[in-house]
């Protein structure tokens, strides 16, 4: 079976769905490892972000993993970690 | 403290004129604002008249981040403080954030917002619920949004009252700058022409079903069958006169007198509570009824209602005894916005010697009430403005020149 791949434009694409952009940030720029709340995101916005990709890929993302300084970079790793797993430990 | 509290700004998003140049140029000439609605269809419901905001793009206003989390009301309202803010040469960022605060009014809340987010749950469930309703269609959204964009930290409420709450809201924030803040940003902006707001205001049964434009909102006239409702509103800088003068500040007007009352149980035979909201804001403010230049009514436009508020200006002012106007006739009644809309209308006259229009109304002869149905250039120095909202609310708020 195929495994999906979660990318950097995916995430830029659902962040911007869901939350929009900081009119001061570049989000095609470099920002893998630039905190979210660099990047001018709030909690409410990584609920957001969270909840599109659980219903988007069937992944669900644990607190944590949406702060204590998330970056792209953990967030995209994270998914990406749960679409390798066999389904069943998902 | 009981020093005067003053305007010196105004940012306006009425349905005849986007920002106070447009509002005041079409106002005081008579232009209206109301048309077949066009935010969405309204072929298939019994009222289809409506007063839209023209013109606004909230992406020419507002950052991008801000977009995926407001309804419309949100969007004119931050457009709108921005605005009044820019009028009164306030920079937020250089006062401390402490000294600001923002107390607005809302009737409803986000509606289209909150519509939007229930026709996901219901079609394709809970996880397509936008993570933003949670505040965005909640009544106190505008305050907060306005707070947070400026950097107030001031105190900070929203009052709910319906049509009253927008006077309502500029006492309280009045209130908050006796106690010691300099400036608080005040109004309200309502805007619910969405199919979900529709059907709450049919239900209220105080529509208008007419189809024409110049009869179908028609207070204190023979043929008042309801109102055509509109959105918008107007934001206000309040601030001490002290710190008006000290910033060196054009100031409106002060906020003068204020009076609020809730009307008795609806059989009880007793007299509505309007009079006694005219008398409370006179008294407040130490002004005799021969002092006011005019009175922005509140205009119902259903004949009990349009009796009562006569038969409490009568009571009040003597028959014809004050000049008495509604030029939300130009864009109908815009609930919590109503009130702030017109006291800016109110300063305005102040500033420009003109009463605006009531327009199309012929006024019914036994109500014994002076209607300025044509533009009127006359000094205004002290200036009443009256809203009452549906389940017993009135407020009355004087403003005068300084």
């Amino acid at each position: 079976m195929e495994t999906r791949h979660f990318t950097l434009d995916d995430l830029r694409r659902i962040l911007l769905e869901g939350a929009g952009a900081d009119d001061a940030v570049d989000l095609d720029g470099e920002i893998l490892d630039l905190g979210f709340d660099e990047l001018g995101y709030e909690s409410l916005a990584l609920l957001e972000t969270s909840s599109r990709i659980e219903r988007e890929y069937g992944v669900s993302l644990d607190d944590e993993e949406l702060t204590d300084g998330a970056t792209p970079r953990r967030l995209i790793d994270a998914v990406n970690d749960r679409l390798s797993a066999p389904a069943d430990s998902v | 403290m009981t020093g005067k509290t003053v305007v010196t700004g105004l940012g306006v998003a009425s349905p005849n004129g986007l920002g106070t140049a447009d509002f005041w140029d079409n106002t005081r000439s008579g232009k209206s604002g109301i048309g077949l609605v066009t935010r969405f269809d309204p072929t298939n419901y019994p009222a289809r008249l409506a007063g839209e905001v023209p013109g606004f793009t909230a992406e020419d206003h507002l950052p991008g981040r801000l977009l995926p989390q407001t309804d419309r009301m949100t969007r004119l309202a931050l457009a709108a403080a921005d605005w009044a803010l820019e009028d009164a040469g306030v920079r937020p960022a250089e006062i401390p954030a402490f000294d600001m605060g923002v107390v607005t009014a809302s009737s409803s809340g986000g509606f289209e917002f909150g519509q939007g987010e229930l026709q996901a749950l219901w079609s394709q469930g809970s996880q397509y619920v936008s993570a933003y309703q949670s505040f965005a269609w909640f009544y106190a959204v505008n305050s907060g949004q306005i707070s947070i964009r400026n950097g107030m930290k001031g105190p900070s409420s929203v009052v709910v009252s319906d049509q009253a709450g927008g006077l309502d809201a500029v006492a309280q924030a009045r209130r908050q700058i006796r106690r010691g803040t300099p400036l608080v940003v005040s109004g309200a902006i309502d805007a619910s022409i969405c199919p979900w707001g529709w059907v709450a205001q049919l239900a209220g049964g105080r529509l208008s079903t007419s189809e024409c434009v110049d009869r179908a909102y028609l207070p204190f006239d023979a043929a008042a069958a309801g109102h055509v409702p509109g959105e918008g509103g107007a934001i206000v800088v309040l601030e001490s006169e002290e710190s008006a003068v000290v910033r060196g500040a054009h100031v409106y007007g002060e906020i003068a007198g204020y009076g609020a009352t809730f009307d008795p149980r609806p059989d009880s035979g007793r007299e509505p509570g309007l009079r006694r909201a005219v008398e409370l804001a006179l008294a407040d403010a130490g002004v005799e009824p021969g002092e006011v230049d005019v009175v922005f009514a509140d205009a119902a436009a259903v004949p009990e209602l349009d009796r009562a508020e006569a038969a409490a200006l009568r009571a009040v002012f003597g028959p014809r005894g004050v000049a008495v106007t509604a030029p939300k006739t130009m864009t109908g009644r815009l609930y919590s916005g109503a009130g702030p809309l017109d006291l800016a209308a109110a300063l305005l006259s102040m500033d420009a010697g003109v009463i605006p229009p009531t327009v199309n109304v012929e006024p019914v002869p036994g109500y014994d009430l002076d209607l300025v149905v044509e533009q009127r250039s006359t000094p205004v120095h002290c200036a009443l403005v009256l809203a009452r909202g549906e389940g017993g609310f009135n407020s009355a708020l004087l403003v005068r020149s300084v």
